[in-house]
């Protein structure tokens, strides 16, 4: 329990160093900066109480954007992920999620990906709607949208390829 | 009672959720209105300490670049030193051994640079400890950067040009012709110049300098060439795309511009209202 407790405080740590300091510099395009940080909303355990998670949520987005000095942009789009997960997981993992501890790292392959791709593309969706602050800006916002989620999505796979606990 | 317990204790999740949803939303409106952005600032004690640590490293990367930077500005001060023109001409200056000019320039280090979101911010290394406050400007020695609109005690925070809620007074350097500089959020060298009537002589690769109406900026402050322009749906008014002299990619030192009579400008000007 107290492990992890431990790993996720640093990994909530490490990811919003990470972000601010390297990755928001990377600036691919012009405008193409991958959010790595939503690892942390993606990793986090999925039988902890919700509330809990919530505001954990809050804080990370809260933190981006003081950083950024974005306003509030981050912490929407991760409190909205953070309180539509469940209904994720059980779009992609099916019923068994509910009743006992799956770990990311032991799920079928295709139902990751699937996991993965739908939390990225909805927070970069609210996130950039929330940026441009306004729907006649459709077009620039999907294109967004579309861009830094590829981008986002090949930095989260290759993440948890390299970070992958030893089978034993 | 004990049903409206039941019912909150059922519901924590969503009203938590709607909650922080709420405040999320309330900050992020907030930092859409000029100058009501307090609160959420990166221009605090943990986040100025950060990135003035990760910029102590960066900057021997760019080394180099500033080194260039500050030749090319040294000799062009040198070029005008050794070029002042005849006593005759220079009445219309200001007499500095009898005033003090009315600017101060001061220097500080950008230690953090947006660029890629519509509404981008720059973090300085100087704050209210180094008598720099809001509403001053910000400029290199090639063009105009930005307005500061949060102050703490170490550090400033910059609202970058390009930014959509940034507004500035720039005028043609031809001719007196006036306009207000606005970005559109596409390209981070091209900003848009709006409000400049049908009348004003326009040719591409003209100048752009600071208008000089406002408390802000001095006149004459560079800051771009024409690259295009046409007329509004009106047909009244133009709508300009400028390229800056800046390279707002890749910044560095800038100067903060006091205007030491600021206080007393605006008080005669608040007189005049009532």
């Amino acid at each position: 329990m107290t492990n992890t407790i431990i790993s996720n405080s640093i990994r909530f740590v490490v990811l919003i160093l990470l972000q601010v300091l390297l990755l928001n510099n990377i600036n691919f395009l012009g405008y193409v900066n991958p959010y790595l940080y939503i690892l942390f909303l993606i990793l986090y355990p999925f039988n902890s109480p919700q509330s809990l998670f919530l505001i954990l949520a809050f804080l990370l987005g809260l933190s981006l954007d003081t950083f950024e000095d974005s306003g509030g942009i981050h912490a929407a789009a991760c409190v909205f992920i953070a309180y539509i997960r469940p209904i994720i997981l059980r779009f992609s993992f099916g019923i068994s999620y509910d009743y006992q501890t799956v770990k990311l790292t032991n799920t079928p392959y295709g139902a990751r990906i699937s996991y993965i791709l739908i939390v990225v593309i909805l927070h970069h969706f609210v996130l950039f709607t929330l940026e441009m602050f306004s729907f006649t800006h459709i077009f620039l916002i999907l294109k967004k949208t579309f861009f830094t989620s590829i981008f986002t999505i090949l930095m989260i796979l290759i993440s948890l390829t390299l970070f992958q606990p030893r089978r034993k | 009672m004990q049903q409206i317990f039941n019912f909150l204790i059922r519901n924590k999740n969503n009203i938590l959720f709607l909650l922080l949803l709420a405040l999320s939303l309330f900050l992020t409106i907030q930092s859409h209105s000029f100058h009501k952005s307090k609160f959420i600032s990166s221009a605090n004690f943990i986040t100025g300490g950060i990135y003035k640590k990760a910029n102590s490293i960066q900057s021997y990367f760019h080394l180099e670049d500033y080194n260039a930077r500050l030749l090319e500005e040294n000799n062009e001060l040198r070029n005008r030193l050794s070029n002042v023109p005849d006593t005759l001409f220079r009445e219309t200056f200001i007499d500095s051994t009898v005033y003090e000019g009315i600017y101060e320039f001061r220097t500080a280090t950008v230690i953090n640079n947006n660029y890629s979101k519509v509404d981008n911010y720059i973090t300085l290394d100087k704050g209210r400890k180094d008598n720099i406050l809001p509403e001053y400007g910000v400029v290199t020695s090639q063009g105009i950067v930005g307005i500061i609109d949060n102050v703490s005690t170490n550090y400033a925070r910059v609202i970058s040009i390009l930014n959509t809620d940034s507004k500035i007074n720039v005028q043609l350097k031809k001719t007196n012709h006036f306009g207000s500089l606005v970005w559109n959020g596409k390209d981070p060298n091209v900003v848009q110049l709006i409000d400049v009537p049908r009348l004003a002589p326009l040719k591409k690769g003209d100048t752009i300098i600071t208008g000089g109406k406002s408390l802000i900026f001095p006149k004459g402050i560079p800051v771009g060439n024409i690259i295009d322009f046409h007329l509004d749906e009106n047909g009244s008014y133009y709508t300009i795309d400028i390229q800056l002299f800046n390279d707002m990619t890749n910044i560095g030192h800038v100067y903060v511009i006091v205007n030491k009579d600021k206080a007393e400008i605006r008080s005669l000007e608040e007189t005049d209202n009532d």
